[in-house]
Protein backbone atom coordinates (compact mmCIF):
# COMPACT_ATOMS: atom_id res chain seq x y z
CA UNK A 1 0.00 0.00 0.00
CA UNK A 2 2.77 2.38 0.99
CA UNK A 3 4.75 1.51 -2.12
CA UNK A 4 1.72 2.40 -4.68
CA UNK A 5 1.38 5.51 -2.41
CA UNK A 6 4.73 6.88 -2.29
CA UNK A 7 4.91 6.20 -6.60
CA UNK A 8 1.13 8.10 -6.17
CA UNK A 9 3.01 10.81 -4.45
CA UNK A 10 5.79 11.00 -7.07
CA UNK A 11 3.62 11.92 -9.78
CA UNK A 12 1.64 14.64 -7.83
CA UNK A 13 4.77 16.02 -6.92
CA UNK A 14 5.68 15.98 -10.01
CA UNK A 15 2.82 17.70 -11.60
CA UNK A 16 2.99 20.45 -8.87
CA UNK A 17 6.60 21.75 -9.73
CA UNK A 18 6.57 22.15 -13.34
CA UNK A 19 4.05 25.07 -13.46
CA UNK A 20 4.05 25.30 -17.60
CA UNK A 21 2.66 22.05 -17.67
CA UNK A 22 -0.37 23.36 -15.19
CA UNK A 23 -0.62 26.44 -17.17
CA UNK A 24 -0.42 24.76 -20.72
CA UNK A 25 -2.53 22.31 -19.90
CA UNK A 26 -5.41 25.08 -18.70
CA UNK A 27 -4.93 26.93 -21.78
CA UNK A 28 -6.66 25.20 -24.08
CA UNK A 29 -9.87 24.18 -21.88
CA UNK A 30 -10.51 28.29 -21.36
CA UNK A 31 -9.73 28.89 -25.16
CA UNK A 32 -12.73 26.45 -25.95
CA UNK A 33 -14.83 28.16 -23.22
CA UNK A 34 -14.43 31.55 -24.49
CA UNK A 35 -14.12 31.15 -28.15
CA UNK A 36 -16.88 28.70 -28.75
CA UNK A 37 -18.57 29.10 -25.59
CA UNK A 38 -19.05 32.84 -26.12
CA UNK A 39 -18.76 32.53 -30.36
CA UNK A 40 -21.76 29.47 -30.59
CA UNK A 41 -23.85 31.08 -27.94
CA UNK A 42 -26.07 32.76 -29.86
CA UNK A 43 -26.99 30.48 -32.78
CA UNK A 44 -27.11 27.42 -30.16
CA UNK A 45 -29.84 29.76 -28.36
CA UNK A 46 -32.16 30.76 -31.89
CA UNK A 47 -32.26 26.60 -32.30
CA UNK A 48 -34.05 26.56 -28.84
CA UNK A 49 -31.33 24.95 -26.95
CA UNK A 50 -30.91 27.32 -23.94
CA UNK A 51 -27.13 29.08 -23.45
CA UNK A 52 -24.62 26.99 -24.90
CA UNK A 53 -21.74 27.59 -22.38
CA UNK A 54 -23.89 25.79 -19.92
CA UNK A 55 -23.76 22.84 -22.37
CA UNK A 56 -20.12 23.34 -23.46
CA UNK A 57 -18.74 23.43 -19.74
CA UNK A 58 -19.25 19.34 -19.09
CA UNK A 59 -17.73 19.08 -22.67
CA UNK A 60 -14.67 21.04 -21.58
CA UNK A 61 -14.10 19.39 -18.15
CA UNK A 62 -14.19 16.54 -20.41
CA UNK A 63 -11.60 17.45 -22.65
CA UNK A 64 -9.61 18.96 -19.78
CA UNK A 65 -9.98 14.96 -18.32
CA UNK A 66 -9.12 13.08 -21.80
CA UNK A 67 -5.98 15.12 -22.74
CA UNK A 68 -4.18 15.26 -18.99
CA UNK A 69 -5.16 11.72 -18.47
CA UNK A 70 -3.85 10.51 -21.63
CA UNK A 71 -0.95 13.24 -21.24
CA UNK A 72 -0.25 11.31 -17.78
CA UNK A 73 -0.86 7.91 -18.86
CA UNK A 74 1.94 8.10 -21.44
CA UNK A 75 4.70 9.75 -19.19
CA UNK A 76 6.12 5.98 -19.11
CA UNK A 77 7.57 7.23 -22.43
CA UNK A 78 9.26 9.55 -20.79
CA UNK A 79 10.40 7.71 -17.79
CA UNK A 80 11.21 4.97 -20.07
CA UNK A 81 13.71 7.75 -22.12
CA UNK A 82 14.79 9.51 -19.03
CA UNK A 83 15.77 5.67 -17.48
CA UNK A 84 13.35 6.43 -14.38
CA UNK A 85 11.45 3.67 -14.75
CA UNK A 86 14.05 0.98 -15.18
CA UNK A 87 13.91 1.93 -11.51
CA UNK A 88 10.37 0.56 -10.40
CA UNK A 89 10.16 -2.23 -13.07
CA UNK A 90 12.62 -4.16 -11.16
CA UNK A 91 11.25 -3.26 -7.71
CA UNK A 92 9.83 -5.64 -5.47
CA UNK A 93 6.43 -5.42 -5.83
CA UNK A 94 3.85 -6.88 -8.33
CA UNK A 95 4.11 -4.23 -11.96
CA UNK A 96 0.61 -4.52 -11.68
CA UNK A 97 0.86 -2.31 -8.10
CA UNK A 98 3.52 -0.16 -9.84
CA UNK A 99 0.87 0.54 -12.58
CA UNK A 100 -1.75 1.08 -10.67
CA UNK A 101 0.56 3.72 -8.38
CA UNK A 102 1.31 5.73 -11.45
CA UNK A 103 -2.59 5.60 -12.85
CA UNK A 104 -3.84 6.51 -10.01
CA UNK A 105 -1.63 9.67 -9.53
CA UNK A 106 -2.37 10.68 -13.22
CA UNK A 107 -6.16 10.54 -12.84
CA UNK A 108 -5.94 12.63 -9.38
CA UNK A 109 -3.56 14.99 -11.73
CA UNK A 110 -6.12 15.01 -14.36
CA UNK A 111 -9.36 15.56 -11.43
CA UNK A 112 -7.51 18.83 -9.89
CA UNK A 113 -6.98 20.52 -13.89
CA UNK A 114 -10.41 19.22 -14.23
CA UNK A 115 -11.80 20.87 -10.95
CA UNK A 116 -9.81 24.04 -11.81
CA UNK A 117 -11.54 24.12 -15.40
CA UNK A 118 -14.63 23.91 -13.23
CA UNK A 119 -13.74 26.75 -10.90
CA UNK A 120 -12.85 28.95 -14.04
CA UNK A 121 -16.29 27.86 -15.90
CA UNK A 122 -18.04 30.02 -13.14
CA UNK A 123 -16.04 32.99 -14.15
CA UNK A 124 -17.15 32.68 -17.40
CA UNK A 125 -20.87 32.43 -15.99
CA UNK A 126 -21.54 28.63 -15.81
CA UNK A 127 -23.83 27.71 -12.80
CA UNK A 128 -24.29 24.14 -12.23
CA UNK A 129 -28.58 22.73 -11.33
CA UNK A 130 -27.42 21.97 -7.76
CA UNK A 131 -24.60 22.29 -5.44
CA UNK A 132 -24.57 18.78 -3.64
CA UNK A 133 -24.24 17.20 -7.11
CA UNK A 134 -21.86 19.10 -8.20
CA UNK A 135 -19.92 17.55 -5.28
CA UNK A 136 -20.92 13.99 -6.84
CA UNK A 137 -19.25 14.96 -9.98
CA UNK A 138 -16.02 14.92 -8.30
CA UNK A 139 -15.83 11.29 -8.01
CA UNK A 140 -17.36 10.87 -11.73
CA UNK A 141 -14.21 12.74 -13.02
CA UNK A 142 -11.93 10.88 -11.29
CA UNK A 143 -13.53 7.83 -12.83
CA UNK A 144 -13.45 9.10 -16.43
CA UNK A 145 -9.79 10.29 -15.56
CA UNK A 146 -9.14 6.27 -14.46
CA UNK A 147 -10.16 5.46 -17.46
CA UNK A 148 -8.19 7.42 -19.64
CA UNK A 149 -4.44 7.76 -17.74
CA UNK A 150 -4.78 3.70 -17.93
CA UNK A 151 -5.56 3.48 -21.37
CA UNK A 152 -2.64 5.89 -21.76
CA UNK A 153 -0.52 3.51 -20.35
CA UNK A 154 -1.81 0.81 -22.05
CA UNK A 155 -1.05 2.58 -25.31
CA UNK A 156 2.87 3.80 -24.15
CA UNK A 157 3.50 0.49 -22.83
CA UNK A 158 3.29 -0.32 -26.18
CA UNK A 159 5.74 2.54 -27.78
CA UNK A 160 9.08 2.86 -27.37
CA UNK A 161 10.21 6.48 -28.46
CA UNK A 162 8.46 9.87 -28.59
CA UNK A 163 7.66 9.79 -31.87
CA UNK A 164 4.69 7.42 -31.02
CA UNK A 165 3.01 10.18 -28.79
CA UNK A 166 2.54 12.36 -31.67
CA UNK A 167 0.94 9.73 -33.38
CA UNK A 168 -1.62 8.44 -30.45
CA UNK A 169 -2.06 12.28 -29.59
CA UNK A 170 -3.30 12.84 -33.41
CA UNK A 171 -4.99 9.62 -34.28
CA UNK A 172 -6.66 8.57 -31.18
CA UNK A 173 -7.11 11.48 -28.43
CA UNK A 174 -8.32 14.23 -31.07
CA UNK A 175 -10.67 11.55 -32.81
CA UNK A 176 -11.74 10.49 -29.19
CA UNK A 177 -12.48 14.13 -28.10
CA UNK A 178 -14.27 15.17 -31.60
CA UNK A 179 -16.34 12.16 -31.85
CA UNK A 180 -17.88 12.61 -28.42
CA UNK A 181 -20.47 15.34 -27.87
CA UNK A 182 -18.51 17.37 -25.73
CA UNK A 183 -19.06 19.94 -27.93
CA UNK A 184 -22.60 19.11 -29.66
CA UNK A 185 -25.84 17.44 -28.67
CA UNK A 186 -26.14 13.76 -29.09
CA UNK A 187 -29.87 14.16 -30.39
CA UNK A 188 -30.40 14.13 -34.07
CA UNK A 189 -26.86 13.31 -35.38
CA UNK A 190 -26.37 11.10 -38.74
CA UNK A 191 -26.79 7.68 -37.92
CA UNK A 192 -23.25 7.01 -38.79
CA UNK A 193 -21.86 9.64 -36.75
CA UNK A 194 -24.40 8.12 -33.78
CA UNK A 195 -22.72 5.10 -33.62
CA UNK A 196 -18.99 5.74 -33.79
CA UNK A 197 -20.00 8.59 -30.53
CA UNK A 198 -22.06 5.52 -28.84
CA UNK A 199 -18.95 3.33 -28.67
CA UNK A 200 -17.16 6.20 -27.34
CA UNK A 201 -16.41 5.94 -24.06
CA UNK A 202 -15.58 9.66 -23.53
CA UNK A 203 -19.38 10.33 -24.55
CA UNK A 204 -20.54 8.52 -21.27
CA UNK A 205 -18.19 10.91 -19.57
CA UNK A 206 -19.24 14.00 -20.61
CA UNK A 207 -22.72 12.78 -20.58
CA UNK A 208 -22.47 11.73 -17.06
CA UNK A 209 -20.95 15.15 -16.36
CA UNK A 210 -24.34 16.55 -18.21
CA UNK A 211 -26.65 14.90 -15.62
CA UNK A 212 -25.03 15.75 -12.89
CA UNK A 213 -23.35 19.27 -13.42
CA UNK A 214 -26.75 20.65 -15.70
CA UNK A 215 -29.27 17.66 -15.29
CA UNK A 216 -29.79 16.43 -18.72
CA UNK A 217 -28.35 13.32 -19.56
CA UNK A 218 -29.11 11.64 -22.74
CA UNK A 219 -28.72 7.85 -21.97
CA UNK A 220 -29.11 8.70 -18.03
CA UNK A 221 -27.31 8.21 -15.51
CA UNK A 222 -27.01 4.57 -14.23
CA UNK A 223 -26.25 3.57 -17.74
CA UNK A 224 -23.10 6.21 -17.52
CA UNK A 225 -21.81 4.83 -14.52
CA UNK A 226 -22.00 1.52 -15.70
CA UNK A 227 -20.13 1.91 -18.79
CA UNK A 228 -17.50 3.89 -17.64
CA UNK A 229 -16.90 1.45 -15.22
CA UNK A 230 -16.73 -1.20 -17.29
CA UNK A 231 -14.53 0.35 -19.60
CA UNK A 232 -11.68 1.99 -16.92
CA UNK A 233 -11.42 -2.13 -15.59
CA UNK A 234 -11.03 -3.30 -19.07
CA UNK A 235 -8.69 -0.58 -19.90
CA UNK A 236 -7.24 -1.11 -16.45
CA UNK A 237 -6.69 -4.47 -16.97
CA UNK A 238 -5.56 -4.35 -20.41
CA UNK A 239 -3.06 -1.54 -19.04
CA UNK A 240 -1.64 -4.03 -16.41
CA UNK A 241 -1.08 -6.47 -19.03
CA UNK A 242 1.02 -4.28 -21.30
CA UNK A 243 3.02 -2.54 -18.60
CA UNK A 244 3.89 -6.06 -17.21
CA UNK A 245 5.46 -7.16 -20.77
CA UNK A 246 7.51 -3.84 -20.71
CA UNK A 247 11.44 -4.75 -21.38
CA UNK A 248 13.79 -1.84 -21.34
CA UNK B 1 23.15 -17.46 -5.95
CA UNK B 2 23.37 -17.27 -9.89
CA UNK B 3 22.91 -20.02 -12.69
CA UNK B 4 23.27 -19.72 -15.87
CA UNK B 5 22.85 -21.79 -18.23
CA UNK B 6 22.75 -21.59 -22.23
CA UNK B 7 21.66 -18.46 -21.92
CA UNK B 8 20.94 -16.50 -25.76
CA UNK B 9 19.44 -13.69 -26.19
CA UNK B 10 18.99 -12.34 -30.03
CA UNK B 11 17.87 -8.49 -31.40
CA UNK B 12 16.31 -8.97 -34.30
CA UNK B 13 19.12 -10.43 -36.12
CA UNK B 14 21.84 -9.40 -33.60
CA UNK B 15 22.73 -12.29 -30.94
CA UNK B 16 24.00 -9.93 -28.25
CA UNK B 17 24.25 -13.19 -26.01
CA UNK B 18 25.67 -16.45 -27.31
CA UNK B 19 24.75 -19.69 -25.41
CA UNK B 20 26.74 -18.51 -22.16
CA UNK B 21 26.56 -20.73 -19.02
CA UNK B 22 28.31 -19.98 -15.69
CA UNK B 23 27.44 -19.88 -12.00
CA UNK B 24 28.29 -17.54 -9.43
CA UNK B 25 27.83 -19.19 -5.58
CA UNK B 26 26.80 -17.25 -2.63
CA UNK B 27 28.92 -14.87 -0.95
CA UNK B 28 31.22 -14.25 -4.14
CA UNK B 29 32.44 -11.32 -5.72
CA UNK B 30 32.19 -11.75 -9.52
CA UNK B 31 33.65 -9.56 -12.37
CA UNK B 32 32.46 -9.49 -16.17
CA UNK B 33 34.74 -7.89 -18.25
CA UNK B 34 34.67 -7.56 -21.94
CA UNK B 35 34.56 -5.09 -24.99
CA UNK B 36 32.26 -2.27 -25.87
CA UNK B 37 28.97 -4.45 -27.13
CA UNK B 38 30.35 -7.96 -25.63
CA UNK B 39 26.95 -8.36 -24.00
CA UNK B 40 27.47 -7.19 -20.38
CA UNK B 41 25.09 -5.31 -19.59
CA UNK B 42 22.26 -7.56 -21.92
CA UNK B 43 23.57 -10.52 -19.68
CA UNK B 44 22.71 -8.23 -16.42
CA UNK B 45 19.55 -6.94 -17.44
CA UNK B 46 18.31 -10.22 -18.66
CA UNK B 47 19.73 -11.61 -14.77
CA UNK B 48 17.98 -8.49 -13.09
CA UNK B 49 14.31 -9.67 -15.37
CA UNK B 50 14.77 -6.42 -17.15
CA UNK B 51 14.75 -8.28 -20.62
CA UNK B 52 13.21 -11.83 -20.82
CA UNK B 53 15.84 -14.72 -22.97
CA UNK B 54 15.45 -15.75 -25.88
CA UNK B 55 16.68 -19.00 -25.25
CA UNK B 56 18.18 -21.14 -21.96
CA UNK B 57 17.69 -20.79 -18.03
CA UNK B 58 18.70 -18.56 -15.39
CA UNK B 59 18.15 -18.75 -11.48
CA UNK B 60 18.88 -16.16 -9.40
CA UNK B 61 18.51 -16.87 -5.88
CA UNK B 62 17.18 -20.11 -7.07
CA UNK B 63 13.95 -18.63 -8.84
CA UNK B 64 14.02 -18.64 -12.50
CA UNK B 65 13.96 -14.99 -13.99
CA UNK B 66 11.31 -15.43 -16.72
CA UNK B 67 9.16 -17.65 -14.75
CA UNK B 68 9.25 -16.01 -11.72
CA UNK B 69 10.27 -12.78 -11.93
CA UNK B 70 8.66 -11.28 -8.84
CA UNK B 71 11.04 -13.65 -6.28
CA UNK B 72 13.74 -12.71 -8.36
CA UNK B 73 13.23 -8.73 -7.37
CA UNK B 74 12.92 -9.98 -3.94
CA UNK B 75 16.61 -10.86 -3.72
CA UNK B 76 18.50 -8.07 -6.08
CA UNK B 77 19.36 -4.81 -6.08
CA UNK B 78 20.87 -2.91 -9.20
CA UNK B 79 22.97 -0.08 -10.27
CA UNK B 80 22.40 0.43 -14.23
CA UNK B 81 24.89 1.27 -16.69
CA UNK B 82 22.66 4.02 -17.53
CA UNK B 83 20.84 6.86 -15.85
CA UNK B 84 17.69 5.79 -14.15
CA UNK B 85 17.55 8.81 -11.54
CA UNK B 86 14.07 10.89 -11.24
CA UNK B 87 15.58 14.46 -12.85
CA UNK B 88 12.40 16.04 -11.54
CA UNK B 89 13.11 14.74 -7.80
CA UNK B 90 15.61 16.06 -5.17
CA UNK B 91 18.62 13.71 -4.15
CA UNK B 92 16.54 12.94 -0.93
CA UNK B 93 13.03 12.49 -2.47
CA UNK B 94 15.07 9.62 -5.18
CA UNK B 95 16.41 7.81 -2.18
CA UNK B 96 13.05 7.68 -0.15
CA UNK B 97 10.99 6.57 -2.89
CA UNK B 98 13.75 3.66 -3.11
CA UNK B 99 13.68 2.99 0.35
CA UNK B 100 9.79 2.76 0.76
CA UNK B 101 10.04 0.21 -2.65
CA UNK B 102 12.56 -1.76 -1.20
CA UNK B 103 10.60 -1.76 2.30
CA UNK B 104 13.25 -0.70 4.28
CA UNK B 105 11.49 0.90 7.71
CA UNK B 106 11.35 4.64 8.19
CA UNK B 107 14.01 4.71 11.04
CA UNK B 108 16.19 2.91 9.13
CA UNK B 109 15.91 4.55 5.89
CA UNK B 110 15.91 7.95 7.46
CA UNK B 111 19.58 6.48 8.81
CA UNK B 112 20.63 4.80 5.64
CA UNK B 113 19.84 7.57 3.61
CA UNK B 114 21.44 9.85 5.54
CA UNK B 115 24.91 7.60 6.06
CA UNK B 116 24.86 6.87 2.04
CA UNK B 117 24.30 10.22 1.11
CA UNK B 118 27.36 11.66 3.09
CA UNK B 119 29.46 8.43 1.68
CA UNK B 120 29.10 9.87 -1.58
CA UNK B 121 29.20 13.22 -0.13
CA UNK B 122 25.75 14.79 -1.58
CA UNK B 123 24.06 15.37 1.70
CA UNK B 124 24.58 19.20 1.70
CA UNK B 125 22.55 19.15 -2.07
CA UNK B 126 20.00 16.62 -0.51
CA UNK B 127 17.23 18.83 -1.06
CA UNK B 128 18.76 20.17 -4.92
CA UNK B 129 16.13 18.19 -7.37
CA UNK B 130 18.84 15.74 -9.32
CA UNK B 131 18.15 17.87 -12.97
CA UNK B 132 20.48 20.49 -11.11
CA UNK B 133 23.61 17.84 -10.42
CA UNK B 134 26.46 17.16 -12.54
CA UNK B 135 27.25 13.48 -14.35
CA UNK B 136 29.17 12.61 -11.74
CA UNK B 137 27.02 13.34 -8.97
CA UNK B 138 24.36 11.82 -10.92
CA UNK B 139 26.21 8.46 -10.84
CA UNK B 140 27.25 8.82 -7.11
CA UNK B 141 23.54 9.15 -6.65
CA UNK B 142 22.69 6.33 -8.45
CA UNK B 143 25.17 4.15 -6.29
CA UNK B 144 24.14 5.55 -3.05
CA UNK B 145 20.68 4.49 -4.17
CA UNK B 146 21.72 1.06 -4.92
CA UNK B 147 23.54 0.49 -2.13
CA UNK B 148 20.45 1.64 0.00
CA UNK B 149 19.07 -1.50 0.95
CA UNK B 150 20.94 -4.57 1.27
CA UNK B 151 19.80 -7.58 -0.68
CA UNK B 152 21.28 -10.83 -1.55
CA UNK B 153 22.57 -10.13 -4.63
CA UNK B 154 24.19 -7.07 -6.01
CA UNK B 155 24.20 -6.13 -9.90
CA UNK B 156 26.44 -3.06 -10.69
CA UNK B 157 27.13 -2.50 -14.58
CA UNK B 158 29.66 -0.15 -15.03
CA UNK B 159 29.47 1.46 -11.39
CA UNK B 160 32.75 3.40 -11.69
CA UNK B 161 32.43 4.90 -14.67
CA UNK B 162 32.70 8.44 -14.41
CA UNK B 163 33.50 8.59 -10.53
CA UNK B 164 36.65 9.87 -9.40
CA UNK B 165 38.72 7.72 -7.19
CA UNK B 166 37.77 8.94 -4.24
CA UNK B 167 34.14 8.16 -4.70
CA UNK B 168 35.43 4.96 -6.18
CA UNK B 169 37.29 3.51 -2.92
CA UNK B 170 34.55 4.52 -0.94
CA UNK B 171 32.17 2.71 -3.17
CA UNK B 172 34.81 -0.44 -3.30
CA UNK B 173 35.00 -0.06 0.79
CA UNK B 174 31.62 -0.31 1.44
CA UNK B 175 30.96 -2.91 -1.10
CA UNK B 176 34.03 -5.25 0.50
CA UNK B 177 32.12 -4.16 4.03
CA UNK B 178 28.77 -5.56 2.89
CA UNK B 179 29.99 -8.35 1.55
CA UNK B 180 32.13 -9.40 4.49
CA UNK B 181 29.48 -8.67 7.01
CA UNK B 182 26.53 -9.79 5.43
CA UNK B 183 27.52 -12.19 2.98
CA UNK B 184 26.35 -10.05 -0.24
CA UNK B 185 27.04 -11.66 -3.60
CA UNK B 186 28.55 -9.02 -5.90
CA UNK B 187 28.24 -9.21 -9.74
CA UNK B 188 29.57 -6.28 -11.41
CA UNK B 189 31.07 -5.39 -14.94
CA UNK B 190 33.71 -2.79 -15.01
CA UNK B 191 36.53 -1.84 -18.35
CA UNK B 192 38.96 -1.08 -15.48
CA UNK B 193 41.03 -3.91 -15.00
CA UNK B 194 42.98 -3.14 -11.93
CA UNK B 195 39.61 -2.98 -10.46
CA UNK B 196 38.47 -6.66 -11.61
CA UNK B 197 41.97 -8.30 -9.75
CA UNK B 198 41.86 -6.22 -6.64
CA UNK B 199 37.83 -6.62 -6.34
CA UNK B 200 36.63 -9.59 -7.25
CA UNK B 201 37.15 -13.61 -6.59
CA UNK B 202 36.80 -14.66 -10.15
CA UNK B 203 36.39 -12.81 -13.94
CA UNK B 204 34.96 -13.77 -16.99
CA UNK B 205 35.60 -12.61 -19.56
CA UNK B 206 32.91 -11.93 -22.12
CA UNK B 207 33.34 -11.08 -26.08
CA UNK B 208 30.89 -11.13 -28.80
CA UNK B 209 28.20 -12.46 -26.53
CA UNK B 210 30.63 -15.65 -25.95
CA UNK B 211 32.40 -16.23 -22.48
CA UNK B 212 35.82 -16.81 -23.57
CA UNK B 213 37.84 -17.36 -20.27
CA UNK B 214 36.92 -17.48 -16.52
CA UNK B 215 38.49 -18.16 -13.47
CA UNK B 216 40.77 -15.80 -10.73
CA UNK B 217 42.86 -13.63 -11.79
CA UNK B 218 45.88 -15.65 -11.14
CA UNK B 219 44.36 -18.40 -13.46
CA UNK B 220 43.74 -15.87 -16.92
CA UNK B 221 47.20 -14.45 -16.43
CA UNK B 222 48.75 -18.14 -16.30
CA UNK B 223 46.26 -19.17 -19.23
CA UNK B 224 47.44 -16.37 -21.69
CA UNK B 225 50.76 -16.48 -20.60
CA UNK B 226 49.93 -12.97 -19.80
CA UNK B 227 52.27 -10.92 -16.84
CA UNK B 228 49.37 -8.61 -16.10
CA UNK B 229 45.30 -8.92 -16.62
CA UNK B 230 45.53 -6.67 -19.32
CA UNK B 231 47.60 -8.74 -21.67
CA UNK B 232 45.67 -11.88 -20.82
CA UNK B 233 42.60 -9.75 -21.49
CA UNK B 234 44.02 -8.23 -24.87
CA UNK B 235 44.90 -11.82 -25.46
CA UNK B 236 41.62 -13.28 -25.40
CA UNK B 237 39.74 -10.89 -27.37
CA UNK B 238 42.18 -9.28 -29.84
CA UNK B 239 43.21 -5.66 -29.66
CA UNK B 240 40.62 -4.32 -32.25
CA UNK B 241 38.68 -1.30 -31.56
CA UNK B 242 34.65 -2.52 -30.97
CA UNK B 243 31.91 0.03 -31.61
CA UNK B 244 31.75 2.41 -29.11
CA UNK B 245 29.35 2.35 -25.85
CA UNK B 246 25.93 0.28 -26.06
CA UNK B 247 23.86 4.02 -26.31
CA UNK B 248 21.01 5.13 -28.69
CA UNK B 249 23.59 5.20 -31.86
CA UNK B 250 24.54 1.61 -31.02
CA UNK B 251 20.86 0.54 -30.99
CA UNK B 252 20.25 2.41 -34.00
CA UNK B 253 23.34 1.22 -36.19
CA UNK B 254 21.62 -2.76 -34.72
CA UNK B 255 18.63 -1.67 -35.97
CA UNK B 256 19.66 -0.35 -40.06
CA UNK B 257 21.38 -3.82 -40.03
CA UNK B 258 18.58 -5.37 -39.08
CA UNK B 259 16.21 -3.73 -41.52
CA UNK B 260 18.89 -3.90 -44.44
CA UNK B 261 18.98 -7.46 -44.00
CA UNK B 262 15.21 -7.90 -45.19
N1 LIG C 1 17.51 -3.07 -27.03
C1 LIG C 1 18.40 -3.45 -27.96
N2 LIG C 1 18.01 -3.60 -29.24
C2 LIG C 1 18.90 -4.00 -30.18
N3 LIG C 1 20.20 -4.28 -29.94
C3 LIG C 1 20.63 -4.16 -28.68
C4 LIG C 1 19.77 -3.74 -27.61
N4 LIG C 1 20.49 -3.71 -26.46
C5 LIG C 1 21.74 -4.10 -26.80
N5 LIG C 1 21.84 -4.37 -28.11
C6 LIG C 1 23.06 -4.84 -28.81
O1 LIG C 1 23.54 -5.96 -28.12
C7 LIG C 1 24.95 -5.96 -28.10
C8 LIG C 1 25.44 -6.09 -26.67
O2 LIG C 1 25.14 -4.89 -25.97
P1 LIG C 1 25.45 -4.68 -24.43
O3 LIG C 1 24.79 -3.42 -24.03
O4 LIG C 1 25.09 -5.90 -23.70
O5 LIG C 1 27.02 -4.50 -24.43
P2 LIG C 1 28.01 -4.21 -23.21
O6 LIG C 1 28.90 -5.38 -23.09
O7 LIG C 1 27.25 -3.80 -22.03
O8 LIG C 1 28.86 -2.99 -23.79
P3 LIG C 1 29.38 -1.65 -23.08
O9 LIG C 1 30.72 -1.95 -22.55
O10 LIG C 1 29.47 -0.71 -24.25
O11 LIG C 1 28.38 -1.24 -22.07
C9 LIG C 1 25.40 -4.68 -28.79
O12 LIG C 1 25.77 -4.99 -30.12
C10 LIG C 1 24.15 -3.82 -28.79
O13 LIG C 1 24.12 -2.99 -29.92
MG1 LIG D 1 27.07 -2.15 -20.91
Amino acid sequence: MHKIYILWLRQIKRYLRSRSRIVGALAQPMLYLMALGYGFGAVFQQAGQGSYLTFLTPGVIGMTIIFTSMFSGMEVIWDRQFGFLKETLVAPMPRFNVMLGRTLGGATVATIQALIVLVASLFFGFRPTSWPLLLAAIPCMFLVALLFTALGTAVASGLSDMQGFQLIMNFLVMPLFFFSGAIYPLEGLPRALSLVVSINPLTYGVDAFRGLLINSSHYGLATDIAVLCVATFAFLYMGSRMFERIEA
Amino acid sequence: MIQVRNLSKRFNDLTAVNDISFSVPAGEIFAFLGPNGAGKSTTIKILTTLLRPTAGEVLVNDHNVALKPDEVRRSFGIVFQDPSLDSELTAWENMEIHGVLYDLPKKQRRERIEQLLRLVELWDRKDSVVMTFSGGMRRRLEIARGLLHHPRVLFLDEPTLGLDPQTRNQMWNYLRELNRNEGTTVFFSTHYMDEAERIADRIAIIDHGRIVALGTAAELKQQTNGATLEEAFLALTGSTIREETAGAADHMRAFVRSQMRR
